[in-house]
């Protein structure tokens, strides 16, 4: 099984899903992210999916369940970089991923982070 | 119908070959077309008849373009289809001229013949006709989903015309690849030129803001029309918390606005008017 690597920028810890993601690797991708944000005080996460093209309503679960989860260890989690035609999907599928805060790309997706960061204190 | 013999077709074939000339006057007489149209014609029914034992192409290939070159000229495909059948009518005269059993039984194969080149040049009509009006559909398509970009970070989608599934997706396609592409954060859609909203399309508009709100853009939908906004509150329809305004200006204003863009008006002119004392 394949996992995805979890990278530190600051306070923020930047995921970015560059494989088919199968129903392993996400469970495995929900616990390692639990515990990097306890274990680095991580004020926030970015998920990039730039490079995921087939979505279905299990990774769109998925994002929900680790923005639900990094919520409740007090961190913002950012969805950034989906793609038109996976958003379109998502869509199709009746899932608006309600609660995940979203952005462009990673650039604009840390901007938000900073903004929120700034407006916590 | 009874399937007439051999003999009969024959009878009328040679019919058909020997009074060439008066068929060929009578024909051009009773169908009002030009002689020469009809004389290839016969050449195409002649050699097909004789040589091509029942091989119709080139005969059919013939007709197509008829039907297409009097389309040009103005007839209506009934004229076409009219001056093929008046054949028939020649070619009657001619057996009845013969009198004989056989080939008034050839004329009802030969008439059946006709009956079908008559339909041909109908179907081609309709088939040349759908082309063009396919064709037209896919431009129109295409043409009427502009994305326009409004301000650095904004761009707008002018809608004009009637919103159904197939438009819709290629307006959100359009929409979602212009943000990614821009790198756009707001989007305006602009619905002053959609004739009307029922729910389906309110349905599709929600769909397409949903999506730009996925990719993490804001979307404002503007271009409300009093009637409109009527019909919606009368239909029920929630649009949540999506952002709606009157005019584009105003979306555009709201848009600066959150994109953190300050306006401020223009000076005004001041005219002082001042007494002079004497």
């Amino acid at each position: 099984m394949e996992r995805v690597p979890i990278l530190k920028l600051g306070d923020i810890l930047i995921v970015s899903i560059q494989i088919d993601l199968d129903d392993q690797s996400v469970l495995a991708l929900q616990e390692d992210l639990a515990d990097r944000v306890v274990s680095s005080g991580a004020r926030g996460v970015i998920i990039d999916i730039t490079a995921v093209e087939i979505v279905d309503s299990f990774i769109g679960r998925m994002l929900s369940t680790i923005a639900a989860m990094t919520r409740m260890l007090d961190a913002e989690t950012v969805v950034v970089g989906m793609r038109p035609a996976v958003a379109i999907t998502l869509v199709e599928l009746g899932l608006s991923l309600g609660g995940v805060r979203t952005a462009l790309n990673l650039e604009k997706g840390v901007a938000a982070l900073e903004h929120v960061r700034g407006t916590a204190g | 119908m009874t399937v007439p013999d051999e003999a009969a077709k024959r009878r009328i074939v040679d019919l058909f070959l020997s009074e060439e000339e008066r068929l060929l006057r009578r024909w051009t007489q009773l169908s009002g077309a030009s002689p020469d149209e009809l004389r290839d014609l016969y050449q195409a029914l002649r050699t097909a008849l004789v040589d091509g034992a029942g091989d119709f192409a080139d005969v059919r290939g013939l007709l197509a373009e008829l039907s297409r070159a009097r389309v040009r000229q103005g007839h209506t495909p009934s004229d076409t289809a009219r001056m093929v059948f008046s054949l028939k009518e020649a070619l009657y005269e001619a057996a009845e001229a013969d009198g004989g059993p056989e080939a008034l039984r050839g004329f009802v194969w030969f008439s059946q013949l006709v009956d079908d080149l008559g339909l041909y040049t109908f179907e081609t009509y309709t088939a040349a006709r759908e082309k063009i009006i396919l064709d037209q559909a896919e431009q129109l398509l295409e043409l009427s989903t502009p994305v326009v970009k409004l301000w650095e970070g904004i761009v707008a989608v002018p809608l004009v015309g009637t919103l159904d599934s197939a438009r819709t997706q290629v307006v959100m396609e359009k929409l979602l690849q212009t943000l990614v592409e821009t790198g756009s954060e707001h989007a305006v859609i602009d619905i002053t030129g959609v004739p009307a909203v029922d729910t389906q399309v309110a349905q599709h508009l929600l769909k397409t803001v949903v999506a730009a709100r996925l990719m993490g853009a804001e979307c404002v939908i503007s271009g409300i029309r009093p009637q409109i906004a009527h019909t919606i509150v009368t239909l029920g329809i929630e649009f949540g918390d999506i952002v709606t305004k009157a005019s584009l200006a105003d979306a555009l204003s709201y848009a600066l606005r959150r994109s953190g863009v300050e306006i401020t008006g223009a000076e005004r002119a001041r005219i002082a008017v001042r007494a002079e004392r004497p």
